[in-house]
C-alpha cells in the first residue's frame, strides 16, 4: 500500500497542470449554462477543439485511434487536475466516455475511421438513445422499431431523457429488430445521423428550469445497414458494454467538484451569522458539516481503492455502481447541509448566483440518471454479494 | 499509487484469518465471555507465538517491527473472530510506553509485552467519561521522590488481567503517566458490567497508591502529544477491529439471505432484503477504506493523520452499529436470540463505538480541524 504518486505519475500531472494553466479560458460569463446550440455551446465546442489539438482528449483510448493509451491512474489525475483548474467541461462527453470506447470495442474498421477522430475533436457531437417512456431501468424492454427495407432500416419510435440530443450530430440508438425474439435477443445498436429526415428533438424542461434532456421522435427515419454497431440482434451486448462504461466513469473529477463546493460552504459558514454567532460555531451544524467532510473523504478513498482494483482488470466491474451510488446520495446530503447552513438566503437564485438552490434541485436527478440508486443496489446485491436476481 | 495490501500483507492477513478461525471459534468466545475476565492464557500464548503481541513494537525490543497497515490486516481478523482479551488494551499501553517512556522503561515493558509475558492497559476515564486527556482531573501528588495517586478511574478495559495499569493523572506540570503494577497496595479493581461481555470493563480505585518518581513515564516534554499519538494507534486498531466485525456480520447476513426460505424462495431474492445487504456492503467497504487510510497516514507521519483518524473512528463507529442493525433485521427472529452469534458482534460494535470517543466526539474533532483551523 502506497498512496503517493510515482515519479512518472507526477510528471504526467505536472505536464497537464502546465498545459491547463496556459490554456484554460476565463470563466463563461454568459447568462445561460444550458448546453443548447447557443453561444455557450459554441464556447464549449471551441474549447474541446483546443484540448484536442493539445492532445488531451481520449486519454484512455488506444494511441492508434488518437488517444494516449493512458492508465486509469492517469485518467484519475486528469479528472482531478481538470476540476482543480476549473476548466470548462468537454462538450462531447458521451462520445468520448461511452460511445467512442464502444465503437473501438465492436465497430468495423470503416466505422472507426469515420467516427472516432471527430468525436475527439468535438466536430461531431453524440448522444445516446437508450431510454424510452416505457423502458427506463428496464432498457431491454424498449420498443422503438427498425424494419429492414433493402439496404436500409426504417426506424420508428420515441426515446426520452436523451442528454445532448438537441446539439447532437449522431446518436447511438438501440432499436428492436426482431420483435419475436426474447427481449434481450432482438435488439440492435445503430449509429444514426441526427440530421436525417424524420428526427424530431423536443427539449424537456427540468425542475431546475433548464433543459439538458430531450425527447427524440423517429418517424420513418432511414438508416443504412452499414451503420449497425456490432451485429444485428446482438445489440444488448453492445448496450451493456456502454452502460458499464457509463458507471465506470471515475469519481475523481466529481470529488474535486464537490470538495470545491464544500470548501466554499465552510468559508460561507464562517461569514454567515445567526443567533449572535457565526453559524460555523453552531454545534448542530458543526456535526453536519463534519459529517459532510467525512463522507467526502470516504468517497475520495473509495475512488482511490476502486482505481487500484480496476488497474488489474480488463473490463469495468461493479466498482462503477458503488461509486455512482455513493456520490449521488452524498451530493444530495451535501446540498441539504449547505442549505441548512446558509439558512433562508440559500433558497434565493440571487445568493451566490443560485449555486446552492441549483445544486439542491439538480442533485435530485443524480440518484435517477445513469441507473437509479435502486438499480445500483440490485447490481451490488447480485454481482458482488451473489444474491439471486430479483427480476 | 496503490491502495491495496502488498503480497506480504495479504499473506499475513490470510494466515491470521486461518489462525483465528482455528483458535478462536464462536464456542470459545462464548465460554470466555462467561468468565470474569474473558482471558485465555493459552490463546494469548498462541497469539504471542505468532509474534503479534509485538507486531508494531520495534525489533530492538523484541517486536516484529511491522507497520500499522500490517497491524490493521491482523486486527481486522481479530474483529472477524470477535476475539476477547487484552490485545487492544496492551497495544494502547505499549504505544504509550514507547512514546513516553525512557529507554530503560521501554526495555522493561516492551520486551515482555512482545514476548507475551506482560499484559497492560491504560486508565484514562473518570466520572465524566471524557476521552479528551485534557479533562483528566485525578491528582498525582508529589511527596518527596514519590507520587501518591488517589481517586477513581472508570471504564478501564481488562484491568483485572493487566500486569501493569498505566494511570493517566495530573501533577502541577500537566499529565503524568504512572505505571501501577498488579497487586500494588491501595489498588481496588471492581468489574463494571457492560453490554459487551467480550471486552471487560472495570473501575479502579487508587487509595494513596505510591509510585516512585523514577518509575513515571516522563521521557517526553509533551505528554499530551505522546498520549494522543499513542491513542491514534489504538484508534486505528479499533477501527480495523470494527471492520472485521462488519465483515463477519455482512457475510453471515448474506449467507442467511441465501438460505432462509419464505414464500417458497430464498429471502435474498427480494429487493427489500437485497438493498439492506448492499448498504451493509457499502458501509463495510467504506469503513475499510477509512481504516486503511488512517493506518497509512499515521505510519507515514502524514500531516493529515489526525484528521484521518477521526474520520475513520467516526465513520466506523456509526457504520459498525448500523451494519449490526441491518444484519439483525435481515436475520429476523433468530437474530434477536441469545443463541445466534450476531449479538456478540452487535454488542462488540456498540462498545467499540463508545471506546476512544464515539462518532459525535470525533465529528467535533473533524469540525475543529476543517472549520476552525482552515485558512
Amino acid at each position: 500500500m502506497d498512496l503517493k504518486l510515482t515519479a512518472e505519475e507526477m510528471r504526467f500531472r505536472d505536464e497537464l497542470r502546465a498545459w491547463l494553466q496556459a490554456n484554460v479560458p476565463p470563466p463563461w460569463t454568459g447568462t445561460t449554462h444550458e448546453e443548447g446550440k447557443g453561444p455557450y455551446f459554441e464556447f464549449l465546442r471551441k474549447w474541446q477543439k483546443k484540448v484536442f489539438e493539445g492532445g488531451w482528449t481520449g486519454l484512455s483510448w488506444p494511441k492508434e485511434f488518437g488517444g494516449r493509451g493512458a492508465r486509469l491512474i492517469e485518467q484519475s489525475i486528469f479528472q482531478e487536475e481538470w476540476a482543480r483548474a476549473e476548466a470548462p467541461p468537454l462538450i462531447n462527453v458521451l462520445g468520448m466516455s461511452l460511445i467512442g470506447p464502444t465503437i473501438i470495442a465492436v465497430g468495423t474498421e470503416d466505422q472507426k475511421k469515420r467516427y472516432l477522430s471527430k468525436i475527439l475533436s468535438g466536430e461531431e457531437i453524440w448522444c445516446q438513445g437508450f431510454s424510452e417512456p416505457n423502458a427506463g431501468s428496464d432498457v431491454a424492454g424498449l420498443s422503438t422499431k427498425a424494419m429492414i427495407d433493402g439496404d436500409h432500416f426504417i426506424v420508428n419510435g420515441q426515446k426520452i431523457w436523451t442528454s445532448l440530443a438537441h446539439a447532437a450530430d449522431y446518436c447511438l440508438l438501440l432499436v428492436r429488430t426482431d420483435p419475436t425474439a426474447p427481449k434481450h435477443k432482438g435488439i440492435t445498436a445503430l449509429l444514426v445521423d441526427m440530421h436525417s429526415p424524420g428526427v424530431t428533438v423536443r427539449p424537456l424542461k427540468q425542475m431546475t428550469a433548464d433543459s439538458s434532456f430531450n425527447e427524440v421522435f423517429f418517424d420513418n427515419v432511414r438508416v443504412p445497414m452499414s451503420n449497425i454497431l456490432g451485429e444485428i440482434n446482438r445489440g444488448w451486448g453492445t448496450a451493456i458494454a456502454t452502460l458499464m462504461n457509463e458507471r465506470a466513469h471515475l469519481g475523481s473529477g466529481i470529488y474535486i467538484q464537490f470538495k470545491k463546493n464544500f470548501d466554499t460552504l465552510i468559508s460561507r459558514s464562517r461569514e454567515t451569522r445567526r443567533g449572535g454567532r457565526a453559524v460555523s460555531q453552531d454545534p448542530v451544524l458543526r456535526q453536519k458539516l463534519a459529517q459532510s467532510h467525512i463522507e467526502l473523504e470516504i468517497f475520495r478513498l473509495t475512488t482511490m481503492r476502486a482505481l487500484s482494483k480496476m488497474q488489474h482488470q480488463s473490463i469495468p466491474g461493479p466498482e462503477g455502481s458503488i461509486l455512482k451510488l455513493q456520490w449521488s446520495e452524498l451530493n444530495q446530503r451535501l446540498a441539504q447541509t449547505s442549505m441548512e447552513t446558509l439558512g433562508a438566503q440559500s433558497q434565493l437564485w440571487s445568493t451566490d448566483e443560485g449555486r446552492w438552490v441549483y445544486n439542491f434541485l439538480r442533485s435530485r436527478g443524480n440518484t435517477i440518471e445513469a441507473g437509479t440508486s435502486e438499480i445500483q443496489r440490485n447490481i451490488i446485491a447480485e454481482r458482488v454479494l451473489g444474491l439471486p436476481k430479483s427480476y | 499509487m496503490d491502495f491495496d495490501l502488498s503480497k506480504a500483507q495479504k499473506l499475513l492477513q490470510q494466515s491470521s484469518r486461518d489462525f483465528f478461525v482455528r483458535e478462536c471459534k464462536p464456542e470459545r468466545v462464548r465460554e470466555l465471555m462467561a468468565t470474569e475476565t474473558a482471558y485465555d492464557e493459552s490463546l494469548w500464548r498462541a497469539i504471542a507465538d505468532q509474534g503479534w503481541t509485538g507486531l508494531i513494537i520495534p525489533e530492538e525490543y523484541g517486536g516484529l517491527g511491522l507497520g500499522l497497515v500490517d497491524l490493521v490486516a491482523v486486527v481486522e481478523e481479530m474483529g472477524r473472530a470477535c476475539l476477547p482479551g487484552p490485545f487492544l488494551s496492551t497495544l494502547w499501553a505499549a504505544a504509550l510506553i514507547e512514546r513516553a517512556g525512557s529507554e530503560g522503561q521501554r526495555k522493561q515493558y516492551l520486551e515482555p509485552i512482545s514476548a507475551g509475558d506482560l499484559k497492560a492497559t491504560v486508565a484514562l476515564l473518570e466520572e465524566e467519561a471524557d476521552w479528551n486527556p485534557a479533562a483528566v482531573t485525578m491528582r498525582a501528588e508529589k511527596d518527596g521522590k514519590t507520587f501518591k495517586l488517589r481517586g477513581r478511574k472508570e471504564y478501564v478495559t481488562d484491568a483485572a488481567v493487566a500486569d501493569v495499569i498505566i494511570c493517566v493523572a495530573r501533577d502541577n506540570d500537566g499529565l503524568v503517566f504512572l505505571p501501577v503494577e498488579k497487586g500494588a497496595r491501595g489498588v481496588k479493581i471492581t468489574p463494571m458490567s457492560g453490554l459487551d461481555q467480550t471486552r471487560k470493563l472495570y473501575s479502579v480505585d487508587f487509595d494513596d497508591v505510591a509510585i516512585q518518581e523514577a518509575d513515571a513515564l516522563a521521557f517526553t516534554t509533551k505528554p499530551q502529544d505522546a498520549f494522543e499519538a499513542a491513542t491514534d494507534i489504538a484508534n486505528v486498531a479499533i477501527c480495523a477491529e470494527m471492520v472485521g466485525l462488519m465483515q463477519w456480520t455482512l457475510d453471515a447476513t448474506v449467507d442467511y439471505a441465501k438460505t432462509r426460505q419464505q414464500f417458497g424462495r430464498s429471502i435474498g431474492i427480494y429487493q427489500a432484503v437485497q438493498h439492506q445487504c448492499a448498504d451493509m456492503y457499502l458501509m463495510t467497504e467504506s469503513a475499510r477504506s477509512a481504516a486503511y487510510y488512517a493506518a497509512w497516514t499515521v505510519s507515514e507521519n502524514d500531516p493529515a493523520a489526525k484528521l484521518a483518524v477521526s474520520v475513520a473512528k467516526s465513520y466506523c463507529s456509526d457504520g459498525a452499529r448500523e451494519v449490526g442493525n441491518r444484519g439483525v433485521q435481515v436475520h429476523g427472529g433468530i437474530g434477536f436470540t441469545w443463541e445466534h452469534n450476531i449479538h456478540l458482534y452487535y454488542k462488540r460494535a456498540k462498545s467499540s463505538e463508545i471506546m476512544f470517543g464515539d462518532a459525535n466526539y470525533h465529528r467535533e474533532k473533524v469540525a475543529s480541524k476543517v472549520i476552525d483551523e482552515a485558512d
